[in-house]
């Protein structure tokens, strides 16, 4: 529904035009990625918290989750950048940079997890690495706030509030909230993937 | 078709492809699970029947 609003109902935007379009797609899936990183550092704060061996999972399967929702927040704004700005890259933008920064801290994540044993100390070791990255979540969304003289554009501005139409902002609510629920299903797959995985496995051990 | 909407276009697919990879791998993987439980549920089987059956219990005849 997102995508038929976003290609047929919305009008042009007066300065960037067609190509603005990539906005409903790109934001949604930025702005979920960082739901799922913020979601992991929950799920690992709730580890430490409660010595829960689940949140474990959970945490990690949100992190998967953020790292595919950040590849493609990478991709599709590599494409807007070369279709409004002529670049695929600016290594000048402290957004794009941090965004970067933020992804590459999570998909280290992986070779941390997998670098120890399993057991209780490789799920608390994962958890203060989730914990950690979370910090760097409000440094990058609010970067392109903070910093003055950038080329990427600001939507929604604390003074103005939204620079969207009616139309538009429909639209991009629309196409948030089925991203959302794009991700959370997937999560719950892939975390029950997991389970079933974990479970199968101990079932091997104890029937050979 | 011009340059915008052709990028436009390209960026969506790429959200449509990374999700069809997405599903395939979990296709492989479900089926992967599929498989072990089956290998499991004839390992069990197998083990059920290697065990010896106890006797049943003799009924007390009265003299």
């Amino acid at each position: 529904m997102g995508l038929a609003l976003a290609f047929y109902w919305v009008p042009d935007a007066p300065l960037e035009g067609f190509r603005q379009r990539i906005f409903y797609i790109h934001v949604p899936v930025a702005l979920t990625a960082y739901a799922c990183f913020g979601w992991a550092a929950w799920k690992a704060l709730r580890l430490l918290w409660v010595r829960n061996d689940r949140y474990d999972l959970e945490s990690y399967t949100a992190v998967h989750m953020g790292v595919i929702f950040g590849i493609l927040t990478l991709v599709t704004g590599s494409i807007w950048a070369r279709t409004s700005w002529g670049v695929w890259w600016s290594w000048g933008e402290r957004q794009l940079v941090l965004f970067l920064v933020l992804f590459l801290f999570y998909s280290a994540y992986f070779m941390l997890r997998y670098s120890v044993e399993p057991g209780p100390r490789r799920a608390r070791m994962s958890a203060v690495y989730a914990l950690f990255g979370v910090v760097l979540i409000p440094v990058s969304f609010l970067a392109i706030r903070l910093a003055e003289g950038l080329i990427h554009p600001v939507v929604f501005d604390r003074d103005v509030g939204s620079n969207l139409a009616g139309s538009q902002l429909l639209t991009f609510v629309i196409c948030f909230a089925g991203t959302l629920a794009l991700a959370a299903s997937l999560y719950v797959n892939e975390l029950t993937g997991k389970r079933v995985d974990e479970r199968l496995r101990e079932l091997r051990e104890a029937l050979s | 078709m011009s340059s915008a909407e052709k990028y436009v276009t390209a960026a969506y697919l790429v959200v449509l492809g990374v999700l069809l990879v997405y599903l395939v791998i979990y296709a492989f993987k479900l089926s992967r699970l599929e498989r072990e439980v089956g290998e499991l549920a004839e390992l069990a089987r197998r083990q059920r029947d290697a065990e010896p059956t106890p006797e049943p219990d003799r009924e007390e005849v009265a003299p």
